[in-house]
């Protein structure tokens, strides 16, 4: 870069352009934090939604009647330890292992498609109780927030699939790594959207 | 708002930002030690509002929930500096500036929304039509 | 819909049915011809003149921020003919529909024409103005070679003109929604619109919708990763900082309006009571989050048009732009507040005195930063050297119209005047005014400010004082009787009126409808003058203005790389720096140019969503389940596609770099 040569404030004659070629830094992890931060605001309508509808129950059943808390905790352990799983993916990928990798990516996968099953299983043990999301207000804006925590879930097992493969394919190469990192980002704000949700949803749901 | 832009000046003709792959990388403060912190941390702040909850811990329910809510925000910061190892230095800044940007707008939706909600219920609702359904609900 | 309708015939077309094809109304039947004429004889000429392997290569798969940038603005343009024929339908109809008269348009017919006005003047024709101007302007002001993300830029164009067309498509198959712009419940639940209007407002929302958050998020990061080194924060010029904050709101506030559609779909598709009447649901809640969304839109909206103006007035001026860092945090103190107003859109509907107090504060203070820029221009044009091209007369006219139509907003903003204002035609001059004064004007300010930069030649002067003369005194004579309308009390969406009293002043605002129509016809008179006669406007220079950014210093239209050695930048106005302390142009060394290859997924993605979007509106099963899949597919399958990018030679760099020496030597310049 010529601008180490000449300091550009005091120097008689200024360089006007760099006779280098610049090596622009990778946008793409500060990008999908971005996308990450767009999405809170989906989060936040929904939990907004969510404050303002949950105590209409028109008659339905209300949270106590519906939520089924030891299954939640199971659901929430899947979910943290997804997280931590996909932690431990991420130090054998700095150590450039391949197999562990994949190994713990799996791992990671299984536990959130877990989460997914149990949740699909709530889903439909609720519906077919019918308590499903067109029995009231309280049941429409649960039924969007945790169905919409969990496709976000299903997406992020998508990926992670489609990820391994080309892993398995390509090695961790620099566009590898990329990804994985911004799916890191993706897993983790998952479970933190998942605190907020078994906090305000299910357990002050349950109080009142 | 000047802060990381003074960073980003201060890096012209800096090696490191012209020929390194800076953004690229492993995030820098990933560590075994870091997740498993983390994941006791999050294990111990969930572990409380169930038990909380699930134990009865707590007769009014409104301090409970605050605790519980209180817990959630713990456990959310947790995730953060853990799990998705946010720091100042990272993307020389910009990351945390817009984590604050969002935290701040989120705040806004949610507090409004319900404040503006609630209003308008207690005003246009003389009859308390929450506190009615709620006892239909039970 | 039709009962007796084979299970066979359900499955393969849903609802869809050959009565939905609304050939039995003459005005639909008429508008179908003339569009088909007229899109039948575009396409045979595109045949004719073998331009479709050109078109589809070097514009429809570019992933060249300068071409969509182009191709963003064509679209903007090609949707402000369709919605000013809204408008000049409905100045018409309440021109005329006046005690026995009923008018030529029946009432559900004139509240489709209302939503399709508001909706698609938004969102296809602001909306891709601003995206457009940005992707155009931007990466050049800041020295970069494109956007931080090359393929998605394509990709949210194409998602965006989806969009435009799901819209369209509602004209001719099937109806439109009859809520008004913003899709208010229950009116736009499926009780009360059963149709099919309402899910093309939906679906048609959410397709573009995804173009503009990736758009911004794609510009944020640009802006943030790409500037050329020494261009700080505090050198960046100002339409850069708008443009900035602009998609930063994007950002924020788009998904809010993703989230509020889906529950309204939601509601239509699934049975869910989030904005029904009953079982619990609360109609209130939407307009909350929409105008959440709302008010940081209209922000969105002007914050780029502000950075416009802000580059006209110091080029014509010939001054530095007065105030830069008051300007800078005008701009940052806007898109915050823009976030604490919304609840002004609904002061009338009970949130009580300490909401209603909290937000009309708000509102109030947010004309201050505002108040802030127009003083800043004002100061700039001070004892400046105006030159009054066309741009300056579009700023001038802005400033004036602009003003105005701030101050009926703070009128508006003192919650208990706006109870008698609300929902009045007072309120629709009063958008009409900020809307037209300072998206409208600037964009025509952009046009004819970028044009030689893009094209290589200016656009006529003539044609295009023409053009702003009628749309200044035509926005004024169109809007000023319904200010008065207002203050009498009438409110808006009306298709007929009993009092006599009133019908002159819709006559005089029908009237500056025309004057409007013919400054949008004297601006495509301007464009086809000035391709006619493009030799003699020729600009061989690329600085025809004698402009103080960067984006002045390449050629006339700039190399596909925009820059053959990434700019150095020691201070604002990086170009007049440049200029006034010799910069010569380099001659040689050049090195090869990194640059992205081309790409078809955007076009495929975009009619993907076109088709899932159809089929969902039409509850066509099959359809929507298979687009979809294809969506999936072929984003899985492009993330598998590793050869991206190519290097431009450095031969090549070298010959289009001294082809342009040699055209600044032929005038005598060397820069």
């Amino acid at each position: 870069m010529s601008t180490a040569a000449h300091d550009p404030v005091h120097a008689d004659a200024p360089q006007f352009y760099c006779t280098e070629e610049p090596h622009p830094e990778n946008g793409t992890l500060l990008g999908f934090w971005i996308y990450l931060m767009s999405d809170c605001f989906i989060f936040a309508s929904l939990f907004a939604c969510y404050a303002v509808l949950g105590t209409r129950y028109a008659a339905g059943p209300s949270p106590r009647e519906v939520f089924d808390l030891p299954m939640l905790a199971v659901n929430t352990a899947l979910l943290l330890l997804s997280s931590v799983t996909f932690g431990f993916a991420m130090l054998e990928m700095a150590k450039n292992r391949r197999g562990p990798t994949l190994a713990w990516l799996a791992v990671a996968g299984a536990l959130a498609a877990g989460f997914v099953a149990l949740e699909i299983r709530e889903f439909a043990h609720l519906i077919a109780a019918g308590a499903g999301p067109d029995r009231s207000a309280f049941l429409s804006s649960f039924f969007t927030l945790v169905g919409t925590h969990g496709l976000h879930v299903t997406v992020g097992i998508v990926w992670l699939a489609t990820l391994m493969a080309q892993i398995a394919r390509n090695g961790l190469d620099e566009t590898n790594r990329r990804r994985l990192n911004c799916l890191s980002l993706f897993w983790h704000f998952l479970d933190l959207i998942w605190v907020g949700v078994f906090s305000f949803v299910y357990l002050v749901g349950v109080l009142r | 708002m000047s802060a990381p832009g003074d960073e980003i000046d201060a890096h012209v003709g800096d090696p490191r930002v012209a020929h390194g792959h800076h953004g690229d990388g492993q995030p820098s403060h990933a560590s075994l030690k870091g997740y498993l912190t983390g994941f006791a941390l999050a294990a111990i702040l969930t572990v409380i509002p169930f038990w909380l909850v699930m134990g009865h811990v707590i007769g009014d329910a409104t301090v409970a929930s605050a605790v519980i809510l209180g817990l959630a925000a713990v456990q959310i910061v947790v995730h953060v500096v853990f799990f998705l190892h946010m720091d100042t230095t990272s993307e020389h800044g910009w990351n945390m500036l817009a984590l604050i940007f969002t935290a701040v707008l989120v705040t806004i939706v949610l507090g409004a929304s319900i404040w503006v909600m609630y209003t308008e219920n207690a005003n246009m609702m003389p009859v308390a039509a929450q506190s009615l359904h709620h006892a239909m609900g039970r | 819909m039709t009962p007796h309708r084979s299970a066979l015939l359900h499955f393969l077309l849903g609802r869809l049915t050959a009565s939905a094809i609304p050939y039995d109304n003459p005005i639909i039947l008429w508008t179908f011809v003339v569009v088909a004429t007229l899109g039948a004889a575009v396409l045979a000429a595109i045949t004719r003149y073998r331009l479709w392997g050109y078109l589809w290569r070097e514009w429809f798969t570019s992933i060249d921020h300068k071409r969509i940038g182009v191709m963003y603005l064509v679209l903007a343009i090609v949707m402000l003919l369709r919605g000013f024929a809204d408008a000049i339908m409905m100045r018409v109809q309440q021109a005329i529909a006046f005690g026995a008269n009923l008018g030529y348009l029946p009432p559900h017919h004139y509240d489709q024409i209302f939503t399709a006005h508001g909706s698609i003047m938004i969102f296809f024709v602001a909306m891709p103005l601003i995206v457009g101007l940005m992707n155009y302007v931007m990466p050049m002001q800041i020295g970069a070679r494109d956007v931080a993300f090359p393929f998605l830029n394509n990709f949210s164009f194409w998602m965006t003109v989806a969009g435009a067309v799901l819209f369209m498509l509602s004209l001719f198959i099937g109806d439109f929604a009859r809520t008004g712009w913003l899709g208010y419940p229950p009116i736009s639940e499926l009780r009360q619109s059963p149709g099919v209007g309402v899910d093309y407002y939906i679906w048609g929302l959410q397709i573009a919708g995804v173009g503009t958050l990736l758009s911004g998020i794609n510009m944020v990061v640009t802006i943030l990763k790409m500037r050329a080194p020494g261009m700080t924060l505090m050198r960046m010029p100002i339409f850069t900082w708008t443009a900035l904050c602009s998609n930063a709101l994007i950002v924020a506030a788009f998904p809010i309006l993703t989230a509020a559609l889906a529950l309204l779909a939601m509601d239509r598709y699934v049975g869910t009571h989030f904005f029904t009447s009953s079982l619990g649901g609360n109609v209130m809640m939407y307009i909350n989050l929409i105008w959440i969304w709302g008010h940081p839109e209209v922000y969105i909206l002007i914050l780029p048009m502000f950075g416009v103006y802000s580059e006209v007035v110091a080029t014509f001026s010939g001054k530095r732009l007065f105030g830069y860092s008051s300007m800078v945090y005008a701009t940052v103190a806007i898109m915050i507040l823009s976030y604490l107003v919304w609840l002004h859109h609904f002061f009338t509907m009970g949130s009580g005195a300490d909401v209603n107090s909290f937000f009309a504060l708000t509102t109030m203070i947010i004309s201050i930063p505002t108040g802030v820029k127009i003083f800043n221009w004002l100061f700039t044009m001070y004892r400046g050297r105006i030159r009054y091209e066309v741009p300056m007369l579009w700023t001038i006219g802005f400033l004036f119209t602009f003003t105005i139509g701030g101050m009926t907003g703070v009128m508006l903003s003192v919650a208990p005047a706006d109870f008698m204002l609300h929902n009045s035609l007072f309120l629709v001059a009063h958008f009409h005014n900020v809307i037209i004064g300072g998206v409208v004007f600037g964009a025509f300010a952009a046009i004819n400010y970028w044009f030689p930069k893009a094209f290589g030649f200016r656009l006529d002067p003539f044609w295009g004082k023409v053009s702003f003369w009628c749309w200044l005194v035509g926005y004024w004579v169109a809007f000023t009787p319904l200010y008065v309308l207002g203050l009498m009390g009438v409110t808006r969406r009306l298709s007929h009126f009993t009092d006599p009293r009133l019908q002159i002043w819709f006559e005089i605002a029908a009237a500056g409808s025309v004057l409007i129509f013919l400054g949008i016809l004297a601006f495509l008179a301007q464009v086809y003058v000035s391709i006619r006669h493009r030799d003699a406007l020729r600009d061989a220079t690329g600085d025809p203005w004698d402009g103080r950014t960067l984006e002045w210093s390449t050629s006339s239209p700039p190399p596909a790389y925009n820059f053959a050695f990434t700019p150095l930048v020691h201070d604002r106005d990086a170009w007049t720096d440049m200029k006034r302390r010799g910069f010569v142009r380099p001659a040689g060394g050049f090195k090869p140019i990194h640059l992205p290859n081309n790409t078809s997924a955007g076009v495929i993605l975009g009619a993907l969503s076109l088709g899932c979007g159809f089929a969902l509106v039409w509850h066509i099963g099959w359809l929507a389940a298979t687009t979809f899949a294809g969506i999936v597919g072929v984003v899985i399958a492009n993330s598998f596609d590793r050869h991206r990018d190519h290097h431009l030679p450095a031969e090549e760099v070298d010959r289009v770099e001294r082809e342009y020496r040699d055209r600044l030597a032929a005038r005598g310049s060397a820069r």
